[in-house]
């Protein structure tokens, strides 16, 4: 089951005002000197003001006109952008803010050295102290259970209600800070320093999203950088050319072509971009370590999944009754049932199930008066049931014909060897049923694939990513699964090192590797993995070697963090291909505008037969400014990603991003100028 | 147009692509250490060569090393050409009494001839003893075999794993000019002799003309350094006149000869590449590119040339193509299809007067430099531009394929967008703030022959052929003038070095990576959406830029002329 979302009311309750305030707060200098891009914009808009101020102070209205509504726009791009970033913040502010309100100064009752209790404050528990807690209380930081078991409220953190049970001893010993234990009492070492704790982690990597860069961000910065700076050149070279020509260009005309070509779409929109992708994992209540982790995902060509609990429901289910010659399938059904009415495992349910769907029974548990249930242990290796002086067992191929030969009975070897084989073959595990010195037949248990598994894997594969699955299963059985299941690859008989190893074979031939695990023994193979998404129902161990936690313990997360962080750098690359391509448009409207007065003929270049130089600027730089806040929705909710071939994603988004950036602009700023023509918003003399 | 004109352009076009592999396989079995057919002759002088100087053959060694031996080879070669033409008087095999070159020309000369640009700011038979030719001949074999070892280097980058090295230069340098340049370059020059070109050591003969008055033909080794000049993609002529002087091309025959030398080596190493790379589409892709662009451009200045003159047409009657400044032997077609190619691929030698094509014409032979003679390029140099290109392209739109942009295999990161976006920012600052500096100073004014537009482009021509290492020269302008032989002299030096340090630094950078198989989820740098998106990146990253600097050159002329508007004045 999916989790609730950390914060529901994340995506529409950031206030708006907020943003728009911070928006102007980040108009600050330094500040902006993050964004060389939208820096220099404001450095153009500071220009065009004091231009508007002279003019204005000279009295030359007209120019005054035009270079003000330029400065108004110039401005409006830089606040726009940041208006972007701030939105996208504060998402992540009220998602940190909701986890802050539930980190409570907790008081905890510490356990001295001569076992004394002592209460102090959570704030001040060091790695190593013991606290006790008892039930309605907060656990105060992170630890591990030592003594007791209890159920534990943890939807502080996961905003899942049902409460789990959490024990000392095996692989649910650990307990997270701001949880609340519902029932019992429980001893617990503390393994977290205070600002440590998963909390505090979650807290400041939410608030810090902003702030680091990814590899792939940084390379993005520095191309954007180098362009703005060929674009500075460009631009400054224009005067002394049109000097030469005999023509002059108003400052403002420049700055305004320098703001059009330089690339403020994608500069404006690039932390943004980023930042909604970490609120975007942290809907899916996927915890990321750093933003690096969640582009690598979107890199990983190999998936390492545990077979039990990721591509199979974690148990094994009945599907099949195999009567032995001479017996009735019927018989064997109800023998089946009644050994199993009190068998509480879900194999044992799914016998009964099983015998009821199939024949129609309507024996139930109350029927079985004065039976004798004998459970399922290592050591018998069969459970079963006395009744009536009906001794009725079922267990394994091995342990159930012993018990018939004790009993007297012969065992029809050939036949069932030939069954539990076959069984075996497809992956399935034999459960021989006999009643006394009969031996009925064979129940057929299977691994259950998870509805939908199959499709996802082969989009994966349809993406350029295999599929390996992990299982304790030997290879025969590992195969027949891995086929149904539709795995690209198994590893059968995994210990901890066969994993580690096989991660360590698939990066050395250049592969990046994903995996998902819950366990101590998992810890050594998620470090080493690229990706390593941890459950957070798993051990302390295995959520410090991974990157990633999922905080819902849903191994199928994986794919789901796979896709958003391709969805991050499509978008990213996206709107930096419509930013390169505008600049054709733009490139258009200005210089017939800029040259025209020397050059007549250059009027030809007018392609979209713009009214004026004035309106043709003013047009595209509207253009440049407006497109920002257009784009803020997609830039939030990320372009759309659908698991298929490279060569059509590549085709589809050049097709919409590349050739749409390269017409686009021609029609805005077509239309912007229709608009300013029809308001007579500048001189519309040629 | 005509069209046999057109038909003859497109056969031309056809023919390179013909060419590619058989040049491309010669190529590969070079540096591949395969057997070729010249084994039993050259090993034995290669392994000589290498015992005398000391080189190991086995020896490997890493970008910086690479590049150092590089730049050393060049800065001696500099240094002997700049001291032989400044004493040039003095030394031997004299026969016109040459006098020694000045200092600014012979720094714009030795540079000229050390990065393969071969700018000529003088004219070659009224300024060169035979003993200078020569020397300039020596370094037209070997500029251009520097240029082709970066891109050899580069490749490797691309290709090794997990490694350090880029190769050796010296052994690069030995095999180039023994299995390639020694012997296309003989076999040219048979056949350009064959086709009517003089090749001799003697005196310039004086001759009386009919009318009574006496002229001096120049003479000499011609057919030789033809045939090396063109094959190195130089362009250096022996005579000032260059591919237009009859001694250089005698027919219509001999100059398609010299395109096709010119064409050869980097049509071929396009294969080569996809070779390398064992993955022969992407090596036509890239082919398939540089054909469109070219080929685009070639019918874009033959169409312009075709059209004529508009006001010779109005005025004085005068119909058909613009025939000023082109060899009736040739005709528009032909000339057409030379001056493009001679800016395409950088070799730089005219057959035609480029300061007399129609603007757009002009505009087409500047754009084709301004690309960062990447539309085919020089020896090596143009296909590493061009890969410098197809990283920019697949960072830009890789993205979008979600996953971190790879360029065949290689993962693309910040060291990588950083060292080709600098290799980018070069020819842009270079040719636009020189151009700038020249329109704005006293001496770049006075070298401007002609005003207006046309001044302009003049300038722009200079120095995009200087940091594109082309050497072809538009005309109209003072080109020995000191500020012009500095500042083009510095063009050529940045346009060569100070791009391809960060190219050689890409390749010492990619050569470390493990390499990402390919898989569904690879973005496909082949087929006719990256070439598409190569061209694109092309044109809108590397010439858009341009675009303001154009519309106030060729563009206002080009509005100008056809609206009826002269700018006056001026000439040389």
């Amino acid at each position: 089951m999916a989790a609730q979302p950390l914060n529901p009311q994340g995506t529409v309750g950031i206030p708006l005002t907020r943003a728009i305030g911070d928006a102007f707060r980040k108009l600050n200098p330094r500040w902006m000197m993050h964004n060389p891009v939208m820096f220099v914009v404001e450095v153009g808009s500071v220009f065009t003001t004091l231009d508007a101020v002279r003019l204005l102070i000279e009295g030359k209205a007209g120019l005054f006109n035009f270079t003000l509504q330029i400065a108004i726009w110039l401005w409006l791009t830089v606040l726009f952008a940041n208006f972007a970033e701030a939105i996208a913040e504060g998402r992540g502010r009220a998602q940190a803010q909701a986890l802050r309100s539930t980190r409570t100064d907790t008081m905890a009752s510490k356990i001295g050295a001569d076992g004394t209790l002592t209460k102090v404050a959570g704030t001040e528990l060091r790695k190593g102290d013991r606290v006790m807690i008892a039930a309605g209380e907060i656990v105060p930081s992170d630890g591990i259970i030592i003594e007791g078991a209890a159920s534990i409220d943890e939807s502080a953190i996961t905003g899942e209600s049902a409460p789990v049970i959490r024990a000392a001893g095996g692989d649910t010993n650990t307990v997270t800070g701001g949880t609340r234990v519902l029932s019992d009492q429980i001893t617990v070492e503390i393994t977290a320093n205070p600002g440590e704790t998963f909390l505090d982690r979650m807290i400041s990597l939410i608030e810090g999203a902003a702030r680091q860069k990814t590899p792939n961000e940084i390379a993005l910065a520095i191309l954007l950088a180098g362009l703005t700076l060929i674009f500075v050149v460009v631009v400054l070279t224009i005067e002394p050319f049109a000097v030469f020509s005999g023509n002059t260009v108003s400052v403002t005309i420049l700055i305004a072509l320098l703001v059009c070509l330089i690339p403020t779409t994608i500069g404006g929109l690039m932390s943004a971009i980023g930042i909604s992708g970490m609120n975007r994992l942290l809907k899916k209540n996927v915890l990321a370590m750093s933003g690096r982790a969640i582009e690598a995902a979107g890199d990983v060509n190999v998936i390492l999944l545990d077979k039990t609990g990721t591509l199979t429901i974690g148990n094994r289910m009945a599907t099949e009754f195999i009567p032995m010659e001479g017996v009735d399938e019927r018989e064997l059904g109800e023998m089946a049932l009644l050994s199993s009415l009190s068998d509480e495992t879900p194999e044992g349910r799914s016998i009964v199930a099983l015998a009821r769907d199939r024949f129609g029974f309507e024996t139930t548990e109350r029927d079985l008066v004065g039976a004798n249930f004998h459970e399922f242990s290592a050591q018998t290796q069969m459970s079963g049931i006395d009744m009536d002086s009906r001794q009725i067992r079922k267990g394994s191929s091995k342990a159930v014909p012993a018990f018939v030969e004790e009993c007297g009975g012969t065992v029809p070897t050939k036949q069932l060897d030939e069954v539990v084989t076959r069984i075996g073959k497809l992956g399935g595990t034999p459960l021989v049923v006999a009643e006394g010195r009969r031996t009925l037949g064979v129940i057929y248990l299977k691994d259950v694939v998870k509805p939908g598994i199959s499709e996802r894997l082969s989009s994966l594969r349809a993406a350029g990513i295999r599929t390996v699955m992990i299982t304790g299963d030997n290879p025969i059985t590992a195969e027949t699964i891995a086929k149904e299941v539709g795995v690209d690859e198994f590893l059968a008989q995994a210990t901890p090192e066969t994993k580690l190893g096989y991660i360590q074979k698939e990066q050395a031939e250049g592969y990046l590797v994903g995996m998902v695990g819950d366990g101590t023994n998992d810890a050594p193979a998620l470090a080493q993995a690229d990706v390593a998404v941890a459950m957070n129902s798993g051990t302390q161990a295995a959520r410090e070697a991974g990157n990633m936690v999922d905080l819902d313990s849903n191994p199928t997360k994986l794919l789901d963090i796979v896709e958003i962080g391709k969805q991050i750098l499509i978008t990213r690359g996206a709107m930096t291909t419509f930013s390169v391509a505008n600049d054709v448009a733009k490139y258009f409207a200005i210089i017939p505008a800029m040259f025209v007065v020397v050059f007549p003929g250059l009027q030809a270049l007018n392609v979209m037969h713009l009214t004026s130089p004035e309106s043709a600027v003013l047009s595209a730089v509207i253009f440049n400014a407006i497109i920002i806040p257009l784009l803020i929705p997609l830039a939030l909710r990320g372009v759309r990603y659908k698991p298929v071939g490279a060569a059509t994603i590549l085709r589809n988004n050049l097709f919409i991003y590349g050739l749409g950036g390269l017409v686009l602009p021609f029609v805005g700023i077509k239309l912007i100028d229709l608009l300013v023509t029809a308001l007579h918003l500048v001189s519309l003399h040629a | 147009m005509t069209v046999p004109g057109v038909l003859g352009i497109l056969v031309f076009t056809a023919f390179l692509v013909v060419m590619a592999k058989p040049m491309g396989l010669y190529l590969y079995a070079v540096y591949d250490r395969r057997k070729t057919w010249f084994d039993p002759a050259i090993r034995p002088v290669e392994r000589v060569i290498y015992r005398w100087t000391g080189v190991n053959e086995d020896h490997e060694m890493r970008w910086t090393e690479y590049f150092i031996a590089l730049l050393a080879f060049n800065l001696v070669g500099f240094i002997v050409l700049y001291i032989a033409l400044r004493i040039q008087g003095a030394l031997p095999f004299n026969p016109m009494h040459m006098k020694d070159v000045g200092p600014h020309l012979a720094f714009n000369t030795g540079v000229s001839f050390t990065t393969n640009t071969n700018w000529q700011a003088y004219g070659g038979e009224s300024t060169m003893s035979y003993a200078s030719q020569a020397m300039l001949m020596m370094q037209q074999f070997l500029s251009p075999i520097s240029g082709l070892a970066m891109v050899l280097a580069f490749i490797r980058g691309l290709t090794r794993k997990n490694a350090n090295t880029l190769g050796n230069f010296w052994v690069d340098l030995v095999r180039t000019l023994l299995w390639v340049s020694l012997p296309m370059a003989f076999i040219g020059a048979i056949v350009l002799v064959g086709l009517g070109n003089p090749q001799n050591w003697g005196t310039y003969v004086t001759a009386h003309t009919l009318q009574g008055g006496i002229q001096t033909i120049a003479q000499g080794p011609v057919g030789m350094m033809n045939s090396i000049m063109q094959l190195g993609d130089n362009g250096g002529g022996f005579f000032n006149m260059n591919a237009g002087h009859p001694y250089e091309t005698a027919t219509a025959a001999s100059l398609m000869f010299q395109m096709v030398l010119g064409f050869s080596i980097p049509v071929g190493l396009t294969y080569y590449f996809g070779k390398v790379v064992k993955d022969t589409r992407q090596g036509w892709t890239i082919l398939g590119a540089m054909l469109v662009m070219f080929l685009g451009g070639t019918l874009v200045l033959y169409h312009a040339e075709a059209l004529g003159n508009p006001i010779l047409n109005h005025l004085v009657g005068i119909h058909g193509p613009n025939m000023e400044g082109k060899e009736v032997r040739f005709g528009p077609a032909l000339s057409s299809l030379f001056e493009s190619s001679t800016t395409a691929v950088s070799w730089g030698s005219t057959a035609a007067a480029n300061d007399s094509l129609m603007p757009i014409g002009g505009l087409i032979t500047l754009w084709q430099m301004m690309s960062g003679e990447v539309i085919i390029g020089a020896w090596g140099v143009g296909l590493l531009g061009m890969l410098a290109f197809a990283v920019l392209a697949v960072f830009l739109a890789g993205l979008m394929v979600g996953r971190t942009p790879e360029y065949l295999g290689k993962k693309i990161g910040s060291y990588e967008v950083k060292m080709a976006v600098l290799a980018m920012i070069v020819p842009t600052f270079v040719i636009l703030g020189f151009s700038a500096w020249a329109v704005t100073s006293h001496g770049g004014l006075a070298g401007i022959y002609n005003p207006g537009p046309h001044g302009l482009s003049e300038v722009l021509y200079a120095y995009s052929s200087g940091v594109g290492n082309n050497g072809s020269a538009f005309g109209g302008l003072d080109a020995a003038a000191p500020f012009y032989t500095w500042t083009v002299g510095l063009a050529m030096l940045f346009g060569r070095f100070a791009m391809y340090i960060p190219a050689l630094a890409i390749a010492g950078s990619l050569v470390q990576k493990q390499s990402v198989p390919e898989s569904a989820g690879t973005f496909p740098t082949h087929g006719f959406l990256f070439g598409g998106l190569l061209i694109a990146t092309v044109v809108i990253v590397g010439a858009l830029v341009f675009f303001p600097a154009l519309s106030l050159g060729p563009l206002a002329e080009h509005f100008a002329l056809w609206s009826g508007h002269l700018f006056g004045g001026g000439g040389a």
